[in-house]
């Protein structure tokens, strides 16, 4: 295990993850061991419990408290408040290897029962158990951890009345969402365009109030946002020209999710399609997200974002 | 008759803080999560949620009323995703999506406003003097 650890160091795999499989050798080997043996229910299948059982779950049905409700099964193998005292060494070590790595809370995830004979009053109930699988390292809404499924065969006076499958999630919680964590989105600044000397005349246009547009001085083409060089004829050479603002709606997404700082969601990012042909990234302003459309005519104007920032936005008209 | 594709009338299942605590209680599950609001917030829950086994007696429960007090059911598998917390509720629904013999199996749905709580099958055994189920063209 050690020799294979170091390979995959070498190969650059992080720390983190030989932990996690070095680990996981460790938990599958318990695969096969028994969870539990020679487990007897605390009490026998009796009317109270059942008569409890159907309050709870508002359950009328006249064939209880005479038969127990199949669904009860693990309920007759419970540990109650005094705990377990049948689970296996094994199991225990398994969770302690869990319990050890930071897996520390569980979920029940998965139930799988069958119901060969029905259980009465009456019936003693003896269990056995095995830990069937582990997973491998797993990431969930939850968190990081490992699912560990056991199967159960549950009998009543010797006889096999119920198989139960049960798998939980032994795993280490997720930490709050960022998005909990950070400032509200009218407190962080929008990002900064990178401004470089391909763009620089774009942006000095705009702090102008001005949306210019390259054309290439070669081939007359016009282009759309700023390039060093005409895609049609490959020139270096251009000039500007100035937008008109008029546009409309050529496509658009509505923003739900992710949110990012300093924008509130949902909103509309347009690809709008100026008058004089060539295509933009933008908001939409003025409109609802939800009633943006393709073919929205649309008017560019000026959004001063915060004391250092102007950007080019589009109002969309309803209607 | 029971056919494939028949649709279970939905169950509406106000999930309060005592369904919580006494499905709980009477599937004798202590796990703090189930019954202390604060021990649950700690763990990072916003509050109590149920347990899996109160689930399943539902499901289980929303099978046999039903199919009638002799109806039996002979498997209940379940998949659990959105917790039931206080204050919610779930629907439960259901489709028959196998019917052989006596034995019909059934497709369920619990959703609560925070999305699927539950998904699963149900296999229930009709009495012995359920007609026998036509074949569906």
């Amino acid at each position: 295990m050690r020799a294979e650890a170091e390979t995959r160091k070498r190969k650059g795999t992080g720390v983190a993850a030989q932990d996690g499989d070095v680990l996981y050798e460790r938990l599958k080997a318990y695969e096969g061991q028994p969870a539990a043996s020679g487990g007897e229910g605390k009490d026998p299948v009796n009317e109270p419990m059942i008569r409890h059982w159907c309050e709870a779950m508002g359950d009328t049905n006249p064939a209880y408290p005479a038969v127990a409700p199949p669904t009860m099964l693990q309920a007759w193998t419970m540990g109650g408040l005094s705990g377990h005292v049948v689970r296996s060494r094994a199991y225990d070590e398994l969770t302690a290897l869990l319990d050890g790595a930071g897996f520390t809370s569980v979920v029940a995830t998965d139930s799988e029962q069958e119901y060969p004979r029905p259980l009465r009053p009456g019936d003693q109930i003896t269990f056995d158990a095995v830990i069937e699988s582990v997973s491998p390292r797993k990431t969930t809404k939850l968190g990081t951890g490992h699912f560990v499924t056991t199967r159960m065969d549950v009998r009543a006076d010797g006889e096999l009345a119920g198989t139960h499958r049960f798998r939980i999630l032994k795993y280490a919680p997720a930490k709050p969402s960022p998005a909990r964590d950070r400032p509200p989105a009218d407190r962080v600044k929008r990002p900064r365009p990178v401004v470089n000397r391909d763009n620089a005349g774009f942006w000095d246009g705009v702090a102008r109030q001005e949306l210019l547009i390259q054309r290439c001085t070669g081939c007359g083409t016009l282009r759309f946002p700023w390039l060093p060089g005409c895609n049609s004829c490959g020139s270096a050479d251009w000039e500007t020209v100035h937008a008109s603002g008029a546009g409309t709606v050529y496509s658009y997404v509505v923003m739900h999710h992710p949110p990012f700082p300093a924008f509130q969601p949902p909103y509309a990012v347009g690809l709008v399609e100026l008058a004089e042909g060539v295509r933009m990234i933008s908001n939409i302003t003025g409109v609802p997200h939800d009633k943006v459309r393709i073919g929205m005519p649309v008017e560019l104007e000026f959004l001063a974002v915060d004391e250092e920032l102007t950007l080019p936005v589009f109002r969309g008209s309803e209607g | 008759m029971t056919r494939v594709g028949d649709e279970l009338p939905p169950l509406r299942i106000p999930i309060t803080r005592t369904l919580i605590v006494s499905g709980a209680i009477a599937s004798r599950d202590y796990q703090d999560v189930h019954h202390d609001a604060e021990a649950a917030r700690a763990k990072g829950s916003p509050d109590i949620f149920m347990n899996i086994l109160t689930t399943n007696g539902l499901v289980g429960r929303y099978l046999t009323d039903h199919f009638g007090p002799r109806a039996r059911l002979r498997r209940v598998a379940i998949r659990l995703g959105a917790p039931n917390h206080p204050g919610d509720e779930m629907v439960l629904t259901g489709t028959v999506t196998s019917v052989e013999d006596r034995q019909v199996e059934v497709r369920v749905v619990g959703a609560n406003g925070l999305g699927r709580h539950v998904t699963g099958t149900v296999t229930v055994q009709l009495p012995e003097d359920t007609p026998e189920p036509e074949v569906s063209t």
